[in-house]
């Protein structure tokens, strides 16, 4: 479909489906309408009544330019990597969505997400209270843009946002057969020690253990050395299932955009596999009480010489 | 000029006292003991407001273990402002200054990693049940501990640097004036100031009222002149006033409003010290558990203030060119000596010795003027225009038209002379840029 035919067919048809005014028209009937007829030639049509629950989720990965976007009938998955260390996905679930359709087994496309995130708070990024922007999003395959119409209080908005060719994302392999460590913790004990991170550590080491001290993050800064204990029977833990000491190193500007995420969640859970790789998990949940996951993956960094563990 | 002290950047006049280091490099020999003390509930918020308001003076932080007390203390780098807090045995669940029968540590730490220790005082206020501090002279580490809700425990283990032990020298009791104010009114009296302003003159005018000033250097640029801000305290507003009328001085704002913010927090009452221009102003906190004294240089230069309180139009900065061309009572005001001596001299040629009996380098009680009537020194000033140059700025006149200037100087008088009984500000455009 052509973006400009669109445009034109939806201004002039707007006047007459409206007589009274910009009422506030949650579920789009003029767009929903127009455009079921030709729903057939998309590979994907997403429609969504609170555009928010979509763009602050995507917000939470949020820390590179592009991202890579897999489609299938669950849902959507959304990719971000940098310096092939660290990975966040995004998983927003075909039940989030008020219409959800996928013509093909997967659909994959790579797109610019500051781009996206930009067109999706098109109306603004905090919306008065009670009124909200609808959206239905539209990709017909590869080499077509993905289509964003945005509705709020009657106005409506068409973006066309190029695609590429998606990019092969990382495998990290990691396999809850094989995480060794697991912690799963109300994020309100997190989000202070995240956003206080000693930045001019390097790296945050995180330990693991089923002896104290249980679960233990630290830096090593200009500052001297800090170190954060959560005890295993705090009411901040919700789960503990340590069953050796692991104590590994991340770069601590791998794991700092992770604080996006953080802040959204209400709990995370952080497993590490027998590699010393860290799976952040966080869960968040929406404003219509919706339930959605952020996951950070991230390779440790060199071994930790035995001298500095004990620290 | 920045944050930077007037005392210390100005190269003109003498110099305010500037706090003294006493004592050298004390390597850690001999017996080292450790020093441990624990501070609970609201205390830690108490403690993490002193350590805010330092990290507005100096870089580093000197923490000292004493017999009564725990000093934290600090001092600007070009050491024209000072502070000190005395946390008391008693504002601590446990204190103990040094492990028996041995030496008294101290040490010096950046002011920047105590203070992320400290940052968020919401945090300090909401989750932080306990905070112990101890410094340990084998290890030669510093190490705070924050015991926080559900368990949580955060270490901070600090490096220090070589230790000294840093002490100003001053005494409230020498100076002549003091002022004493709950922090909240001189808090609010300073809220109306621009926050990049660097300065305020702090003066006591007619009546005994406690006028603070927006002060700006000669050779601001003209859009920080463009607006002097003037906030008045009556009498009763303090509960000590024992200053000369006429008495001012000049000092820095962030400093000041980094104590009156700790002073405000606490509840406390600020008592201000001062002596003449030039000599350093001690701002002084207490209570049964703290003590703290802020002391900072003062401008040496009298401004012309002493001879102008309550009239915001004889402020008015005259341009440097002009002040050597053109007497005006307010160049005198100042303490270039050179331009002084020009001034001097085309004063005695041109006026004869009118202008000189106005001539006032010391603060002293000025005759009060009556609002709305032009100045004696204003009659003075007009006709004193020296032919061939520019003609002097009619002072008040600016944005009231340019010919009435007397009279519109009389309202505008008349409008910063009304006598207030609380807090008031009046803001009026001076130079025009």
């Amino acid at each position: 479909m052509d973006w400009g035919y669109f445009a034109i067919r939806g201004s002039r048809c707007w006047p007459q489906k409206h007589p009274s005014g910009p009422n506030v028209q949650r579920t789009m009937p003029l767009l929903t309408q127009q455009i079921q007829d030709d729903d057939d030639q998309y590979s994907l049509v997403a429609s969504l009544d609170n555009v928010r629950n979509l763009s602050t989720i995507l917000k939470a990965i949020h820390f590179r330019e592009h991202a890579t976007c897999f489609a299938t009938k669950n849902g959507i998955k959304v990719t971000v990597e940098n310096a092939k260390c660290v990975q966040a996905n995004a998983f927003i679930q075909a039940g989030i969505f008020q219409e959800f359709k996928v013509q093909e087994e997967s659909v994959t496309f790579r797109i610019n997400l500051t781009v996206l995130l930009d067109c999706l708070s098109i109306f603004g990024s905090s919306p008065m209270p009670g009124t909200l922007t609808a959206l239905r999003m539209c990709y017909q395959g590869d080499g077509y843009p993905l289509m964003l119409f945005l509705e709020e209080g009657g106005v409506v908005t068409v973006c066309k946002i190029n695609t590429q060719e998606p990019e092969e994302t990382l495998d990290f392999d990691f396999c809850s057969t094989n995480v060794i460590n697991k912690i799963i913790l109300q994020s309100e004990g997190l989000r202070e020690a995240f956003s206080e991170l000693d930045m001019t550590s390097e790296v945050l080491q995180i330990t693991m253990s089923p002896d104290k001290p249980y679960f233990r993050l630290s830096t090593f800064g200009n500052a001297g050395s800090s170190h954060l204990d959560y005890p295993k029977d705090s009411d901040l833990m919700e789960a503990f299932h340590c069953n050796q000491t692991q104590v590994n190193r991340y770069k601590i500007s791998l794991l700092k955009p992770s604080t996006k995420a953080l802040v959204l969640s209400c709990k995370v859970s952080i497993r590490t596999d027998n590699r010393g790789f860290l799976s952040l998990q966080y869960m968040i949940r929406n404003e219509d009480g919706q339930i959605c996951f952020v996951e950070y993956y991230c390779c440790p960094d060199e071994e930790v010489p035995e001298s500095e563990s004990s620290i | 000029m920045g944050a930077e002290p007037a005392g210390a950047v100005r190269g003109k006049g003498p110099r305010a006292r500037r706090p003294r280091r006493a004592g050298q490099c004390w390597p850690w020999f001999g017996r080292r003991g450790s020093m441990k003390c624990l501070v609970t509930g609201s205390n830690v918020k108490v403690l993490g407001k002193a350590v805010h308001s330092l990290s507005r003076i100096g870089d580093e932080l000197y923490l000292e273990p004493l017999e009564d007390g725990l000093s934290l203390r600090t001092v600007n780098s070009s050491r024209s402002a000072y502070a000190c807090f005395l946390f008391a045995p008693l504002f601590f669940q446990q204190y103990q200054a040094t492990t028996p029968g041995q030496d008294l540590l101290r040490c010096k730490i950046l002011m920047k990693s105590f203070l992320s220790v400290f940052r968020s005082l919401v945090m300090l206020e909401k989750t932080v049940e306990k905070c112990c501090i101890s410094l340990n002279g084998q290890s030669s580490r510093l190490v705070v501990q924050l015991h926080c809700k559900f368990g949580v425990r955060k270490t901070h283990n600090l490096s220090f640097q070589d230790c000294e032990s840093l002490q100003a020298v001053f005494d409230p009791a020498l100076c002549p004036h003091v002022l004493r104010a709950p922090a909240r009114v001189l808090g609010e009296a300073v809220l109306p100031f621009p926050p990049a302003l660097a300065e305020v003159t702090l003066g006591i005018g007619r009546g005994c009222r406690v006028i603070l000033r927006s002060y700006h250097e000669e050779d601001a640029d003209s859009t920080v002149r463009a607006m002097v801000t003037e906030v008045c305290l009556g009498e009763e507003d303090f509960q000590q006033l024992q200053a000369q009328e006429g008495a001012a001085i000049t000092f820095c704002l962030k400093e000041f409003r980094g104590l009156l913010s700790f002073a405000e927090s606490a509840n406390l009452n600020l008592c201000i010290h001062f002596d003449a221009p030039g000599r350093p102003a001690i701002f002084t906190v207490k209570d049964s558990l703290l003590d703290g004294h802020f002391v900072l240089a003062t401008l040496s230069e009298t401004d012309s203030y002493s001879q102008d309180l309550g009239s915001l139009e004889r402020h008015r900065p005259v341009p440097q060119l002009q002040a050597h061309s053109t007497p005006h009572p307010d160049d005198f005001a100042n303490d270039d000596i050179d331009s002084y001596m020009i001034a001097m001299e085309t004063t005695i040629g041109n006026e004869g010795s009118r202008a000189l009996p106005s001539i006032s380098l010391s603060p002293g009680p000025q005759p009060p003027q009556s609002p709305g009537s032009p100045s004696e020194e204003e009659d003075e000033a007009e006709p004193s225009t020296v032919p061939g140059t520019p003609p002097p700025k009619k002072v008040g006149a600016e944005g009231e038209g340019g010919g009435g200037g007397g009279g519109g100087e009389g309202s505008r008088l008349q409008n910063s002379l009304v006598p207030s009984s609380s807090a008031r500000c009046s803001s009026a455009p001076s130079w025009p840029p």
